[in-house]
């Protein structure tokens, strides 16, 4: 898989985000302080936001290009997206959660049971969002974002609102999506430690430009990361 | 003691049936327009909501008279109205149901959008990540999720067509078992001095008021499923 974005411009509140990059790891993450512009970035490959300039291929096949005005919408991009807060459906039961995008999908690889035996959520079918724990809402959006078989999943900072314990026990469903499913991931995050342990490459967002972009021990480890620490939250 | 004639009946049969066609009338268009309101974006959009709140501050005579001047057997669309199908829409029935149509609308549209703006867009986005087109989204995210507070809009421009008055009386007139509504009525009762059946139909003007406000008040207080 290989998604690249040229010359992306998205002017936001307080900045202007400029993005040009071409990701291809396994688990790909930006990282970057509060407001550095992740969160958007997620949403312009998504189709969830129009940049006025800029190309976003996604293997080849163009997804927006501003010179031609093509924009294929986020329906039909088949990009899994799991936001910060989970958004699951409330008044939708677990099940319909996790079959809502399936039932529109075709040819979905994984079936919804082995998906749900695979993230342990198989007890959990008949309960109503209401009722379940951070965790479990966790490793339901992941199933839901899966079972309408994407061709990248992005994740908006998945583990930032979990406790340490809760973290270790959802890092194995990610490695696991990442190895089972063999679906690219884009990983949005502002923990250096997250990013160490789980990705393969990593971009650095401030202020919505790209400052480095590389495998995270190069980053993190070789180069001087103090560069990057004093803005971070 | 003053009792219900069967005139009475039939008005307030006919107000609570106009009053009815007119909500189900705007329905369509006043979810559409909430809907667009509270989730879209374009050049104008300030434009359209000052249009569709109009009715609601300006004069009801005055919304009344420029009903009148359009839907005329001379006007705009009265006689285009007339032309094409040979009906005549002032001082019928069909006037009734226009006017009360015109002035409920602000009250839906208010209704529905406050209730779609309650709704967490993080949802529709991620539906439509899933695959989902808006009419989709619309009908298993959003609506759900809003039903009770879409409903409240609802009832309350119900019970604004049933107590209006002012557009109606000069659009459609004061016509026994043609036009007279209830709140007609009313002020067709105070002008003939018969004060004792004024307050009967008041009493039921306002025990339909009343339960119309308690069931939006329900409605939008409940807590959504």
């Amino acid at each position: 898989m290989k998604l690249e974005l040229q010359e992306i411009r998205l002017r936001l509140h307080a900045m202007e985000l400029q993005l040009n990059c071409t990701i291809e790891g396994k688990i790909t993450a930006v990282f970057g302080a509060t407001g550095s512009g992740k969160t958007s970035l997620l949403e312009i490959i998504a189709g969830l936001r129009k940049p006025e300039y800029g190309k976003i291929l996604l293997d080849g096949k163009v997804l927006q290009d501003a010179s031609t005005k093509t924009f294929v919408p986020a329906r039909k991009r088949r990009v899994g997206y799991v936001p910060q807060d989970y958004a699951i459906f409330p008044h939708k039961t677990v099940c319909e959660n996790i079959t809502y995008g399936k039932t529109l999908s075709q040819n979905t690889p994984v079936s919804i049971k082995d998906l749900c035996i695979t993230l342990e959520i198989t007890h959990l079918l008949s309960r109503r969002p209401n009722t379940l724990s951070g965790g479990e809402k966790q490793r339901v959006a992941f199933a839901r974002a899966l079972a309408a078989a994407p061709e990248i999943l992005l994740l908006d900072e998945p583990l930032s609102s979990l406790d340490h314990a809760l973290k270790q026990r959802i890092t194995p469903y990610i490695m696991l999506i990442r190895d089972e499913f063999k679906i690219p991931i884009v990983y949005v995050t502002h923990s250096s430690e997250e990013v160490m342990a789980l990705c393969d490459q990593a971009i650095i967002l401030q202020d919505g430009k790209i400052r480095a972009h590389g495998k995270p021990e190069d980053l993190f480890v070789k180069s001087d990361f103090a560069l990057y620490l004093p803005k971070m939250s | 003691m003053t009792s219900f004639s069967s005139g009475d009946w039939w008005t307030i049969g006919f107000s609570l049936w106009t009053a009815a066609c007119s909500t189900l009338i705007i329905l369509p268009f006043g979810i559409a327009t909430a809907w667009l309101l509270a989730r879209k974006n374009w050049m104008g959009k300030s434009l359209t909501e000052t249009l569709v709140t109009l009715p609601l501050v300006m004069p009801p005579v005055a919304t009344g008279l420029i009903l009148l001047e359009l839907f005329g057997k001379h006007g705009l669309l009265g006689s285009f109205i007339h032309r094409t199908f040979g009906t005549e829409i002032v001082f019928t029935w069909r006037a009734v149901v226009l006017a009360m149509s015109v002035m409920a609308f602000p009250l839906m549209v208010r209704g529905a959008r406050t209730a779609f703006e309650t709704v967490n867009p993080r949802l529709e986005q991620v539906a439509s990540t899933l695959g989902a087109s808006d009419l989709r989204i619309f009908f298993t995210i959003t609506l759900p999720l809003s039903f009770r507070g879409v409903l409240a809009g609802i009832v309350l421009s119900f019970a604004r067509a049933l107590g209006e008055f002012g557009a109606t009386i000069l659009v459609a007139g004061n016509i026994p078992y043609k036009t007279t509504t209830l709140s007609i009525s009313i002020y067709n009762d105070i002008q003939l001095g018969r004060d004792n059946h004024a307050y009967m139909l008041l009493l039921v003007a306002a025990v339909f008021a009343f339960c119309a406000l308690g069931a939006s008040e329900w409605f939008s207080r409940c807590k959504q499923s």
